[in-house]
């Protein structure tokens, strides 16, 4: 049987900035997780992807990450995720203090 | 110091010219990111986690003040006030914008310095030993020959497109400090009845599948060595795997073919480049070598020196820990510990950058170094300048006693920074440092390396650790596994696996535990970590990891 499809969103790195984006419900990309569209079906999230990665001008290096979805909006279910919405641990760099 | 000639100032110039059209051509939509991303790693511009890096090459570790403020410059200019130094001796940035890197290139070019080859499937930066020029232990300075390197590497057009990366370090002394044996091809030069001449060391490399590299010539003669290496470099660029990049590097080409079938082919090759060199390297080398000249060294006392190492206790422990010895009388190379204890390995602010290149300047015959173990040198210092050296470092927190201790750790940038890494390093060195600080140990446990990469690349060099960790992803949580025995030295060893690896929060207390077995099982302060381990062996280090039960079952299986 098939694995069943869990949660994602859609992340890349800004073009200029390098940092760490999301795919928003209305196609800006946002800085905040929090903002990010929540894909829970996989047909729709393949679509979203496609055309996620075509947006050259903007963004770098387009992929799905696994998210499980809560109250307060989509959270990391791996550590990298989660190291990519803060920031580094030594210095209080990135979008911990960005944001 | 090697000043750029005018081709080098062009070539780098136009270099600049064309990647900031590039940038341009890249945020005008006309190049997409499959297009650009091989052109930016050309310069030395990854893209990380969190930001851009930039990697700027220390062409064998050698800088100059000028070189060394700039790079502060550029820090406070367009990063965010610090860098990082490698263990490959480069510089990291790891908050450019991508349209400011051209810029920044532009004012590396104003110090002649660049980012070319940093990256990509080319002849790295050529690396050599810290004390280069220095050491009371060295034949010959390497830099000349690993300045030849660089100028022969750079642009040769056979090798823009290799197999994959190749690393090329040098020493210049029987005491290797510039970890050959881990290296593509490892340059040691020798003497043979008054000639100097260089043992060539090929495939060498950390990694996934480590190697201690092998000697592929005994003596190479200095006239012959750029058309030697021109025919190793080219019989791998035609053996080597490019089907698959895990097998792609020259040590497992040396591996799978033998070493005894490379040194024929390169035989062979050689009689061919031998005869094409026709002898231009050899005058290039002769105008390389008068520009390291060795400083005019004065003769002063040293009654400075003696009376605060009598009077000072912090600065004798200093003085005992982070100086070596000098080739000249009077003088000694001091090093500067960016291990701070809890701080990052490796990162320097600009105002510590600044702080360290005025003392070069005013004490040192304007001359640095970076070493592979994250630090900075001051190579040239006469003793009696030392201890107002030492209060200026003192007050930028730069006069850490702790080099060659437990907490002058090795680590790479880790999750916290680095796209490829699988776990971070850096919080691990840093409560290393802060827990041995805490028990006031580290000067009774005395030589002991350990050595932290965040993902089996081994960019921290763990394999060679006396203790390696090594971080990784056991689904879906931080795992570190622990090696012991490795040697960065002259007798060089891939350090041996314990055994399962321990969790974040397990491997602070893993560590306590090796080292009180060390102590408990040592026969006194002058046996090492190293010496003890291999006197030891690996079964009472694991029963203090494992516990009885683990070790008596390994010891039984
Ligand atoms: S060892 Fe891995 S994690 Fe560390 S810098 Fe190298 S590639 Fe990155």
């Amino acid at each position: 049987m098939p694995k069943a499809f869990t949660p994602k969103v859609i992340t890349a790195n800004a073009l200029i900035e390098g940092d760490v984006v999301y795919l928003t419900a209305d196609d800006r990309w946002s800085p905040r997780l929090t903002e990010a569209e929540l894909l829970t079906d996989e047909a729709h999230a393949q679509v979203r992807l496609l055309d996620a990665s075509n947006r050259h001008a903007e963004v770098v290096g387009v992929y799905l990450a696994d998210m499980d979805a809560t109250q307060d909006g989509p959270e990391p279910t791996h550590f990298r995720e989660a190291f990519r919405r803060k920031g580094p641990s030594n210095y209080a760099h990135g979008k911990q203090a960005d944001l | 110091m090697y000043t750029y000639s005018d081709f080098d100032a062009a070539f780098v110039a136009e270099r600049n010219r064309q990647f900031r059209a590039q940038v341009n051509r890249r945020i005008d939509g006309s190049l997409t990111e499959d297009e650009f991303k091989p052109l930016r790693l050309m310069n030395g511009l990854y893209l990380q986690l969190h930001a851009y890096m930039l990697r700027v090459a220390i062409p064998y570790g050698t800088l100059s003040s000028r070189q060394m403020h700039k790079l502060a410059d550029i820090a406070d200019r367009w990063d965010k006030g610090y860098g990082h130094f490698t263990t490959r001796q480069n510089i990291q940035y790891n908050w450019p914008k991508l349209t400011d890197v051209p810029d920044m290139l532009d004012a590396l070019a104003e110090v002649q310095m660049h980012a070319i080859q940093t990256s990509g499937n080319t002849i790295r930066n050529v690396t050599a030993d810290h004390f280069a020029g220095a050491a009371a232990d060295e034949i010959a300075d390497p830099r000349p020959v690993a300045e030849l390197i660089r100028q022969w590497s750079t642009d040769h057009p056979e090798f823009q497109f290799l197999p994959r990366k190749f690393k090329v370090a040098v020493s210049g002394s029987p005491n290797d400090r510039a970890v050959i044996a881990a290296h593509d091809v490892g340059i040691r030069i020798v003497q043979q009845d008054g000639q100097i001449g260089y043992e060539v060391l090929v495939g060498g490399g950390l990694g996934r599948t480590p190697m201690i590299g092998k000697t592929l010539n005994g003596f190479v003669a200095q006239a012959d060595l750029l058309p030697y290496l021109e025919a190793v470099v080219s019989v791998w660029n035609l053996l080597g795997r490019r089907d698959n990049k895990y097998k792609a590097r020259i040590k497992i080409t040396v591996h799978e073919h033998g070493i005894d079938e490379i040194r024929t082919l390169v035989d062979a090759r050689f009689a061919e480049t031998k005869a094409a060199f026709n002898g231009a390297d050899v005058a290039l080398y002769q105008q390389i070598e008068p520009q390291f000249a060795a400083p005019a060294f004065s003769t002063r006392d040293t009654a400075d020196f003696d009376r605060a190492y009598e009077a000072d206790p912090v600065f004798r422990a200093w003085a005992d820990i982070n100086l070596a010895e000098h080739r000249a009388p009077g003088y000694a190379i001091a090093q500067i510990s960016l291990k701070a204890h809890g701080q990052t390995p490796g990162d320097a602010t600009s105002e510590q950058m600044r702080v360290i290149a005025d003392i070069a300047k005013e004490f040192g015959h304007d001359e640095l170094r970076i070493s592979h173990e994250q630090n900075i040198v001051l190579p040239h210092v006469h003793k009696s300048d030392l201890p107002q050296i030492h209060a200026r470092l003192k007050s930028h927190g730069l006069a850490t006693a702790n080099i060659g201790l437990i907490s002058d750790i090795i680590a790479c940038p880790g999750m916290d920074y680095c796209a490829l890494a699988t776990a971070r390093s850096i919080p691990v060195a840093q409560q290393i440092a802060t827990r041995f600080d805490e028990l006031k140990l580290e000067n009774e446990i005395g030589d002991l390396k350990i050595k932290i990469s965040g993902c089996i690349n081994a960019c921290g060099h763990h394999h060679v650790g006396h203790i390696g960790i090594l971080g990784l992803d056991r689904a879906g949580v931080e795992n570190y596994q622990i090696t012991l025995g490795g040697d960065h030295t002259q007798t060089a060893a891939i350090g041996q696996r314990t055994g399962p690896g321990f969790s974040a929060e397990e491997i602070i207390p893993a560590i306590e535990r090796l080292v009180d077995a060390y102590l408990t099982h040592r026969t006194g302060a002058e046996e090492t970590f190293l010496a003890a381990y291999r006197r030891l062996g690996m079964d009472p280090f694991k029963e203090a990891l494992y516990g009885e039960t683990a070790s008596k079952r390994t010891r039984a299986a």
